[in-house]
């Protein structure tokens, strides 16, 4: 009882310390939602390293935002949904919150629930609820770049286009495997439209998170022999995947995989077994770019960096890099509607994520020439842009084998409709009314 | 000297039979629930009753009734979670699929089709137990997840698998702020632990409790084993569905069966390791030290280290909370091995006979 006693006595002081170290009221404060532990791991370091990175930098750089210090705090959710609730809850209530960032699909949903109560907008920069793109039925959230309608789509079309036109795929085989959780599920629908449209086989093959028992899957594929393999792995399961393909002599030229597949992690213990691996991708990688030289130079070389330094510019260091920066410009467009020099709420943030408008010319003044396609945000669409490449793996690097597609407008928006509509009804909700 | 059960006569059966022989336990339950349910909503704050509160309330209310399976009848499961997750898939579809279905029916009926599901996985207990029945247990789990992820009619047709549930009320009453959402899990927990407490006391406890001790010399003396191990699965996977029911509701608000993997079973059999076979008050202290001790290293470490002038990462944090708890739980279970609630009567029973302890 005594060493009891002791413990709680310890902790109530040092929750006091914590409660008086908290960010003041003039910064404003990006909380990150991370998980640097558990079986994914392996992802979730390089991309919070590299929003963390980002922030860093803009201070360095600009000292913030129109003068507004850039301030963040990590909080470890392991992937786990209710821990990133409890982060949630413990951030949020911070002066100066911005956006939050789940960086897990089940947090995601979690959260949706959450955020239109707590008025914090949600960015889920390539991943999270593909149907919350409808910016008119989910207010809160924001699925930049991409999501996994978007990524499902262009992978088709490139198939079509290495058969020799969308009408080839006819009476082809694609299989697809993928993480049996909302992520790896929620492209299903999207897949078998398109099966229905070209007359092609879907072959759908879950794993099992987190996805390292694929044995069963590959004997499928070994019997049914797919023409095609898309690939909707995360983590782990990845690398897995390549080296069940591998083992069981499945051509990697023929795998192509979301954007979660074309990361180093995935393939690196691969090495050349992976060779000729396909992934879409979203931007270009890598140091070059002038936004990685100042992060190299103003975070790195100050001895600030978070993380190692050679691995600044891997992809998913560069998704973390991109999707921090779309949530501070989010906030200078927040202020130039607001008031330069002020501390942004939630709802002012949401306000700049609805009307970002990144051409090539702000790109490259932030430093982005040549890293991103031009992307611009309204009322009713909150993606910005749907447009990825495909890139393969050489056995060193990622190396871009296609021009950039968007995804097909066509096909996806009656199914977005129709889905949102369903959610909606579900839920009793009605659609925003407030956009144009 | 306070604590003194002197000149406290019992006159009736009745007054011999009360859950708090001794007055002062009595009044000091009480006054501990009322607190809970006056003093807490004066002092907390929403990340209070968010973060902590409501899953602590939640996880007490699983651990009390995996308890009475585990610790009360003996019936060891690692099905806990599979039960849970089907209480929260079976009241989602009854809100869901009947137009206009009031929250607590919902939440009832969706315990009502754990405890079906839960006699179902207990129909293995009568031909094996121990070990050989929590790996047969495993298998309600494992079967969980396979269908609420596989059968798409369980969740509504939701394409991703993720279901979720908004408008809660009760009487008309909203259930949306934090404060509303606490008092709501609270006033179940305290039914429910109320009524369980009765239930061990009563005549079907007592078998449950024979059968946990020794089955063959209960079956001998006329227990019916079949009866007493079903009506504890029944009993306990009802209990065990609504809070399951309450963590998808109220707690998350969406969720996938990931949810309720095989790690929530795990944690509520540490729970009840941890606080206490076969002790109401036990449940509550293994969730207490389950669901808050990782939170609370997780905020003092950063800050007591920092008192030091040393500096921890967000892994290092984390790595260093799963040390400490599992230090924590090895220390507890060789200093304590029958749990937090054995500590909690060996402090009162100290109380009684100071300051003459023989």
């Amino acid at each position: 009882m005594k060493q009891l006693t002791r413990l709680a006595l310890a902790a109530a002081l040092a929750t006091g310390f914590a409660s008086s170290a908290l960010a003041q009221a003039s910064e404003q404060f990006f909380p990150q939602l991370t998980y640097r532990t558990g079986a994914y791991a392996a992802y979730g370091i390089p991309w919070s390293n590299g929003k963390v990175d980002y922030l860093k930098m803009v201070n360095a750089r600009d000292g913030g935002v129109n003068g507004v210090k850039l301030t963040f705090e990590e909080c470890e959710t392991g992937y786990a949904t209710d821990r990133g609730v409890e982060c949630y809850e413990r951030l949020k209530t911070r002066p100066g919150v911005a956006v939050v960032e789940p960086l897990a699909t089940g947090i995601t949903f979690a959260l949706t629930e959450k955020a239109p109560v707590d008025k914090i907008p949600l960015m889920t920069m390539g991943y999270g609820l593909s149907i919350s793109q409808d910016g008119n039925a989910f207010p809160w959230n924001f699925p930049f770049l991409g999501s996994y309608w978007t990524g499902a789509d262009i992978l088709i079309q490139h198939l079509g286009k290495q058969a020799g036109g969308l009408d080839k795929l006819k009476g082809k085989k694609i299989a697809y495997v993928y993480h049996d959780s909302p992520f790896g599920k929620d492209a299903i629908p999207l897949l078998e439209k398109r099966a229905q449209m070209h007359g092609f086989a879907l072959q759908l093959m879950p794993v099992t998170a987190p996805g390292v028992e694929q044995k069963s899957t590959w004997l499928q594929v070994r019997q049914n022999r797919p023409d095609y393999l898309i690939l909707y792995g995360w983590g782990v399961m990845n690398t897995t995947a390549l080296k069940e393909a591998q083992a069981t002599g499945f051509p990697r030229d023929k795998m192509y995989s979301i954007w979660w597949g074309g990361t180093e992690p995935a393939v690196r213990d691969v090495g050349d077994g992976a060779k000729g691996f396909n992934a879409l991708s979203l931007y270009t990688h890598g140091t070059s770019s002038k936004v990685m030289q100042d992060i190299l130079k103003l975070v790195h070389d100050a001895k600030q960096g978070t993380g190692p330094r050679e691995e600044v510019g891997n992809v998913l260091y560069m998704h973390g890099v991109i999707t921090q920066m779309l949530a501070v410009e989010a906030v200078r467009v927040a202020q130039e509607k607001f008031g330069k020099g002020k501390v942004m709420t939630g709802e002012q943030v949401r306000w700049g994520m609805e009307n970002l408008k990144l051409d090539a010319k702000r790109l490259k003044e932030l430093g982005f020439d040549g890293v991103m396609q031009p992307l611009a945000t309204s009322c009713s669409n909150h993606m910005g842009s749907s447009a990825a490449r495909v890139y393969a793996w050489d056995g060193k690097d990622w190396k871009y084998t296609s021009d950039w597609y968007q995804a097909d407008e066509k096909v996806l928006e009656p199914l977005i409709k129709e889905q949102a509509d369903k959610y909606l009804a579900d839920k009793k909700l009605a659609r925003r009314t407030d956009c144009q | 000297m306070f604590y003194r059960e002197n000149g406290q006569f019992k006159t009736s059966y009745r007054a011999d039979q009360q859950v708090f022989p001794i007055l002062q336990d009595k009044i000091a339950v009480w006054a501990l629930i009322a607190a809970c349910f006056v003093l807490v909503p004066m002092l907390a704050s929403d990340y209070f009753y968010l973060a902590i509160l409501i899953p602590l309330v939640i996880m007490s209310l699983a651990a009390l009734g995996v308890n009475i399976l585990v610790g009360y009848c003996g019936q060891i499961s690692l099905g806990s979670g599979a039960f849970m997750a089907v209480g929260a898939y079976g009241a989602y579809n009854f809100v869901a699929r009947v137009p206009d279905m009031p929250l607590i029916p919902a939440l009832i009926l969706g315990g009502l089709c754990a405890t079906f599901f839960g006699i179902l996985f207990g129909l293995p207990s009568l031909r094996v137990k121990g070990l050989y029945l929590a790996v047969a247990t495993l298998a309600a789990q494992f079967f969980s997840d396979w269908m609420f992820l596989r059968i798409k009619w369980f969740t509504n047709d939701s394409p991703s698998g993720s279901v979720s549930v908004n408008n809660l009320q009760v009487f008309g009453i909203p259930i949306q702020s934090p404060q509303a959402k606490y008092l709501f899990c609270l006033a179940l927990l305290v039914v429910m632990a109320i009524l369980a407490k009765n239930l061990v006391r009563s005549a079907i406890g007592r078998e449950w409790m024979a059968i946990r001790d020794m089955d063959v010399a209960a079956s001998v003396i006329g227990i019916r084993p079949m009866y007493a191990k079903l009506s504890a699965f029944a009993v306990s996977s009802f209990i065990v569905g609504v809070a399951g029911a309450l963590w998808g509701f109220v707690h998350l608000g969406a969720w996938e069966p990931a949810a309720f993997s095989v790690d929530i079973s795990f944690k509520l059999l540490f729970m009840v390791i941890i606080g206490g076979l076969g002790s109401i008050m036990g449940s509550f202290f293994g969730a207490a030290f389950i669901v808050v001790l990782p939170i609370v290293l997780n905020l003092v470490l950063p800050a007591l280290l920092g008192v030091f002038g040393v500096e921890i990462s967000t892994a290092g944090i984390s790595h260093t909370e799963l040390m400490i708890f599992g230090a924590l739980i090895v220390w507890f279970l060789i200093v304590e091995p029958h749990g937090l609630a054995k500590l909690w009567s060996t402090g009162k029973q100290k109380m009684r006979v100071w300051p003459f302890p023989h």
